[in-house]
């Protein structure tokens, strides 16, 4: 998987060689001398440099003397004053032919200078190590010890600050720590491109400061805590928690979003003290979001479940129950439920790979049924019929070494800065060299302005004629270097996915499907759908059952089964026997008032949960299952690209949803065929990707419809195949054909005082999963309604009032402001409040009220 | 001794209003736009070339060979970006007193240097970046601009040479990094005045990242009467490598202070002559040849022939041509100190050694002043020294280290003595201008 599409792409790296220290080193043409020393093993002392910031040569930490042929091929030193060997900062210098290179290591100059600096640097340091969160894993500490003077001269008064003084709600700054190196201002301009931190002042009283007003509010904010190399920066709710040296470290990977971010677990005692970002450069690089860093408080809280409990024929209550009987009660449950009607599961997106593919063939082999779904959200069959189609089974796809190559980038339902915040990051990136970012959105967004992005408009159920035009677009100029990338948030538009999908095919652009949770992918890939199998297998090609039932040992039920929404239906009209619900909030289903109908009506519920919900309370049986630092697993990132973890905290007991699966199958009398995590991944990694004919991509209607509904052999099935593996797996879209006609919805005039809302999740909102974080949450922005200046003016407020938004269910009170969005249309985020007032139709009219004295 | 003033710059400081357009145009200003646009911009390049002018802002850049590297054509992907001119008049070096009177005097000496200049760089846009404490010479800068506006000097098709050039005054904000030509971009550009990194060098990335030329007030102001005079008339003045005439500007200890107009080449012994000398009745003890930022000299400099080469060659640098004149009633441990003040205030913070090590030199040297310390602190001062000098991101923290170094060198008894006096030896009042006669006899 190396070789990308033609030779056009593979570029020669052009060397040059130079010696360091006496040892002779090719490296590619552009290398930073400080980056040549480091692939012969030789560390320059460093404060400033950072390999994903740009140089800047501030700290003066890595001099070195440097010698460079002339003309004529002699040596010289470079050299300055008069007289006075100049040694270089590594940090900034290209290497090049021919460069004669010594460090600290071979020149007593180099040593030297460095000394010198290092002295600079701490004579107005404190002396706090020993009470400091970075003592212990602290740059300075340790470069100060290995090329620092033994004892320092400084004999007199040191620069003192007040102490730590909030940045923002998260991030504190002792401003006498800080040695200026400008990586945290460098992360916040170059990176997340959230400047709201810049040095002030100038000389010795030079310091990181805030605009008055305007805290750091970003949604990488930690990052610049884990670059900054000395304590100046610290959290908020981890300082004073620990010493870096009590601290077990474990890799594992984030299961805030669908990105995959490799993450460095601490913790202590049983206790997760703070997260990291890992190193994975193919992945999320160094970075992570503020979410995947500081929101880990939520599996700890007073509510988590942790025995398990049945109801009490008698009292009506949930009692403790030992883990036999509960699992017995519930496997007895479950099966007379299913002989009454079936059993509906719902599993969520936040499982690991392993643990949706137990619920998969749980759902299968033991209750017989294929109502399975993942999707907790507003979903629709054309949204099933092209992940069957597009996505389920089609391994690395669009990676996120592409987004940083692509001429332009179409951003179709999805907000990545919200919804996938290292997708953002790559997409920034590659904005800042010369990728252009497109997106069909209502307003432009901040994170689509920070990409420099262009907005192309439209108002909630507009997007699919906005979408069909692109395929023409000049300006645009989508072609096979292009790249789309669509979020789950199309679902709500029908006809939205089969119009990218065919600007896809027209285009030959690369297509991506980005959902917003980390379990999303893995449970497609799992089969958690009503009509797929694992590897993308669909229910009705009886091969693909074959398959499966092969190596299950059991027949697979061949009729396709109902989705979220339908076994939701179902369940709440009495015509499901049960429900086997795992982490799904009735808050997160399109109609939370139906899922709490839903679960009241339904004979028999069974709810797997890590803290006590709306499900627990209805439930019949409640097993408390593993947090993901409690036990192994993986997720598949939005790539398609398979991201395990080994279990974080050793001594744990909680189980993981799959052995408490394959626990009530044994109580039924059916063998899950695994108990742990490594069983159920060798088992579905033997199953393999579906290999057969794929379902059509689903098709926007037009002049050619009603034509096959099969792709003809050879077009559809073995060159789409073979033309994935070429394209590296892309999900390149393939003939438009169609088996579902979906229909673009013409809007409908909106009376007076309505308006039509568009909306999604921030990405620090008030949801569960960052319950127990409150510095974190205080840094989230401030949910607000957006209006065009126009709606503002027609209705007689100014921005800042105070509005109430009537949803179909409930209502929301925000301030407004003010943003481009089409006239009629409100944004509003999503949250607890407005949960459920998108169901599958895009663009839900809501109706806006002014109270008494808001009015301009 | 007159015979060795050369005004040219000067020449017409002294007429009725000299900072009006009449007053200017009355003496042949704006002649040397006609001899300049029957040239190509080539040929002005080579003529200032050929005249041999060095850059007046201290580091004695050849100002035509810089010009020259401006690149020509369009960019390797096609595309055309505008040349810039800008220059720097943010005067504010210690000592340092040429640009502004130059500036108040004859404002429009500048502005036609600034159209010659950007007729041979094929700019069309000059800023001048004036330092914005010197208020009435940016009010003189406009007005002038705005005069040559009015006559058809700026604007559109100059002259009906088809030249268009717009000139802009920007007035800083009072940093004295701004000078360092990078900071001064950036501040230009609407930043915090610091230093960049180099390369991209301004003559390929400069203003807004578009090729760009940064000239001294001074080294602008004598392309007129180089155009005007020919290339060998300049050159006839000033030494082998260091042609042609400049502003000399004495201060401090000396009977007549204020701005000389000579050859390069002269020394100072006959420019105190020039000036009255040293103030009466006393000896000169040490001066400065270019400003603070350049090592001291003493008396037994006083015939170092004052070009880049001759001040070069005595350990110490040309640079703005400052000539601060200290006697024998100055403690050379206090003015290095508040020299050195200066530079801890101005340090722009940007990297470690000139941060840092401006904050401790202060520290050390105020304790030495007032005697407290050893001998071997001196040892440890100039080891700091050894660790700025050169090591810094800029050649801010080199000057703030000069002082120190080149005083210990000609002067460590003076250190020793305060630390066996246990304070300063000297009455400051003694060495103050302001200093009655009676005091000083």
């Amino acid at each position: 998987m190396t070789v990308t599409k033609g030779s056009t792409d593979v570029e020669k790296t052009e060397l040059v060689t130079l010696t360091i220290d006496d040892i002779e080193v090719s490296v590619p043409k552009g290398t930073l001398v400080i980056r040549a020393a480091e692939r012969v093993g030789i560390a320059i002392p460093r404060f400033c440099d950072h390999p994903l910031l740009a140089p800047v040569g501030a700290c003066r930490q890595c001099l070195v003397e440097v010698a460079m042929p002339d003309r004529d091929g002699n040596l010289k030193t470079m050299m300055g004053p008069p007289g006075r060997v100049k040694p270089q900062a590594s940090c900034t210098l290209v290497a090049s032919d021919g460069m004669v290179v010594r460090t600290q290591v071979s020149s007593p100059v180099a040593d030297k200078a460095q000394q010198g600096q290092m002295e600079f640097l701490l004579i107005n340091h404190p002396l706090d190590c020993p009470m400091c969160d970075k003592g212990g894993e602290c740059p300075l500490q340790n470069q100060a010890m290995t090329n620092g003077r033994g004892e320092s001269r400084y004999t007199e008064t040191k620069r003192t600050y007040p102490k730590p003084i909030n940045i923002s709600a998260q991030v504190l700054l002792d401003r006498e720590r800080c040695i200026l190196c400008a990586r945290c201002t460098r992360f916040a301009d170059q990176i997340a491109g959230d400047p709201f931190i810049e040095l002030v002042e100038r000389g010795a009283l030079q310091q990181v400061g805030i605009y008055e007003r305007e805290p750091f509010e970003s949604y990488f904010a930690g990052n610049t805590i884990q670059i900054c190399p000395v304590g100046a920066l610290t959290s908020a709710s981890y300082r004073f928690r620990s010493r870096p040296f009590d601290l077990v470290s474990a890799p594992s990977v984030a299961e805030h979003d669908a990105c995959g971010a490799a993450i460095r677990v601490d913790h202590r005692r049983g206790q997760v003290m703070r997260r990291l970002s890992g190193n994975d450069p193919e992945v999320n690089e160094e970075w992570i979001t503020d979410k995947d860093r500081f929101a880990f408080g939520y599996a700890v809280q007073q509510d988590r479940l942790t025995h398990p409990q049945v109801r009490d024929e008698e009292t009506g209550d949930l009692r403790v129950a030992s883990w036999p009987e509960a699992l017995m009660v519930a496997a007895r449950g479950l099966q007379r439920a299913s002989a009454d009607g079936g059993v509906g599961v719902l599993t969520g997106g936040r499982l690991t790979v392993e643990d949706a593919y137990a619920y998969s063939k749980f759902a299968r082999i033991v209750l017989g049924t294929n109502d399975v779904d993942f999707r907790a959200r507003p979903h629709t069959a054309e949204e099933e019929q092209f992940l069957a189609s597009s996505v389920a089974g089609t391994a690395l796809g669009v990676t996120y070494a592409d987004l940083e190559r692509p001429s332009a980038v179409l951003l179709v339902a999805f907000e990545p800065e919200d919804e996938a915040g290292n997708v953002f990051l790559r997409l920034r990136k590659a904005s800042r060299e010369r990728t252009r970012v497109y997106s069909v959105a209502p307003f432009t967004s901040r994170g689509l302005h920070k990409m420099a992005g262009t907005l192309l408009r439209a108002a909630p159920g507009e997007e699919v004629a906005v979408v069909e035009t692109l395929a023409d677009d000049g300006d645009l100029a989508l072609d096979a270097g292009g790249v789309i990338l669509v979020g789950e948030r199309a679902a709500t538009t029908p006809g939205l996915l089969a119009a990218v999908a065919a600007v896809a095919a027209t285009t030959g652009a690369r297509l991506a499907w980005v959902p917003r949770r980390a379990g999303d992918r893995g449970a497609l890939e799992a089969g958690c759908l009503p009509t797929l199998l694992p590897g993308g297998r669909p229910v009705a090609e009886a091969a693909a059952r074959v398959d499966i039932g092969a190596v299950w040992g059991r027949t697979v039920p061949a009729h396709p089964g109902r989705d979220a929404a339908a076994i939701v239906a179902a369940a709440a009209a009495g015509e499901l026997g049960g429900l086997l619900v795992a982490g799904v909030d009735p808050v997160d289903l399109p109609d939370p008032a139906a899922a709490r109908l839903a679960l009241d009506t339904a004979g028999f519920v069974v709810s797997l949960e890590l803290r006590a919900s709306e499900v627990t309370e209805r439930a019949d049986v409640v097993l408390p299952v593993a947090a993901p630092v409690e036990k192994a697993g993986s997720f598949v990132s939005w790539e398609g690209r398979l991201r395990p973890f080994e279990k974080v905290m050793r001594d744990s007991h909680a189980l993981p949803d799959l052995r408490v699966l394959a626990g009530i199958a044994d109580e039924a009398g059916v063998d899950l065929g695994f108990r742990t995590t490594e069983q159920a991944r060798a088992e579905l990694a033997e199953i393999g990707r579906w290999d057969g004919e794929r379902v059509e991509v689903p098709r926007v209607p037009s002049g050619d419809a009603g034509r096959g509904a099969r792709a003809p052999q050879g077009e559809g099935l073995e060159t789409e195949s073979a033309s994935r593996e070429r394209d590296h797996g892309s999900l390149r879209g393939s003939q438009a054909r169609t088996s579902v006609q979906v229909e673009a919805r013409k809007l409908a005039p909106q009376p007076a005082g309505e308006l039509r809302l568009a909306t999604w999740k921030q990405m620090i909102g008030d949801g569960r999963m960052l319950d127990g974080d409150v510095y974190l949450r205080a840094t989230g922005r401030p949910p607000v309604v957006l209006l065009s200046s126009g709606t503002l003016a027609g209705l007689g407020i100014a921005a800042g009032s105070i509005v109430t938004l009537h949803g179909p269910s409930g209502s929301t009170t925000l301030p407004v402001a003010v943003a481009d969005l089409p006239d009629g249309v409100v944004w509003t985020p999503t949250t607890s409040e407005t949960a459920g007032w998108v169901r599958s139709s895009a663009g839900p009219v809501v109706r806006l009220e002014i109270p008494e004295g808001a009015g301009a | 001794m007159v015979d060795a003033l050369t005004p040219v710059l000067s020449a017409h400081w002294d007429s009725d209003r000299p900072w009006t357009l009449e007053s200017y145009e009355a003496t042949g200003g704006y002649s040397a736009l006609t001899t300049a646009f029957a040239l190509s911009q080539d040929d002005v390049i080579s003529m200032v070339k050929d005249s041999g002018l060095r850059g007046r802002g201290g580091a004695g850049f050849p100002t035509g060979m810089k010009w020259g590297f401006i690149p020509q054509g369009p960019e390797k992907d096609g595309t055309v970006k505008p040349h810039y001119l800008v220059v720097n008049a943010d005067e504010s070096e210690p000592g340092t007193c040429k640009d502004i009177p130059l500036m108040m005097a004859t404002p429009h000496t500048l502005v036609e240097g600034v159209i010659l200049t950007c007729y041979a760089i094929r700019a069309n846009h000059a800023f001048i970046y004036v330092r914005g404490e010197v208020l009435q010479v940016v009010r003189r800068l406009q007005r002038a601009v705005q005069e040559a506006y009015l006559a058809g000097h700026l604007g559109t098709d100059i002259h009906g040479s088809g030249f268009d050039l717009d000139v802009t005054v920007h007035a800083g904000a009072g940093a004295y990094i701004c000078g360092e030509e990078t900071a001064l971009l950036d501040s230009l550009e609407g930043r915090r005045g610091q230093p960049r990194l180099r390369p991209p060098f301004p003559a390929v990335a400069g203003l807004y990242a578009a090729p760009t030329v940064i000239n001294n007030v001074e080294s602008i102001a004598s392309v007129p009467c180089i155009v005007r005079n020919g290339a060998d008339w300049f050159a006839s003045m000033g030494t082998e490598k260091s042609k042609g005439m400049t502003l000399y500007s004495l201060s401090g200890h000396v009977a007549r202070p204020g701005q000389l107009e000579a050859p390069l080449g002269i020394t100072l012994r006959q420019l105190l002559d020039l000036a009255g000398g040293v103030r009466e009745g006393h000896q000169l003890k040490f001066w400065t040849p270019g400003g603070s930022s350049t090592p001291i000299l003493t008396d037994e400099h006083l015939d170092v022939p004052l070009d880049y080469e001759g001040v070069g060659a005595a350990g110490s640098m040309l640079g703005t041509k400052a000539l601060q004149i200290f006697d024998d009633t100055t403690c050379v441990v206090r003015a290095v100190l508040r020299w050195t003040e200066f530079y801890k205030h101005e340090s722009c913070g940007k990297c470690t050694p000139c941060r840092e090590g401006t904050w401790w030199l202060v520290q050390t040297l105020s304790r030495l002043e007032q005697g407290r310390g050893e001998e071997s602190d001196l040892e440890a001062l100039l080891d700091q020294c050894d660790n700025i000098l050169g090591r810094s991101f800029c050649a801010l923290a080199d000057g703030a280290v000069s002082p120190i170094t080149s005083s210990i060198q000609y002067f460590r008894q003076e250190y020793v003595d305060h630390l066996e006096n246990g304070g300063c030896p000297f009455d400051p009042a003694r060495s103050t201008l302001f200093a009655p006669a009676e005091a000083l006899a």
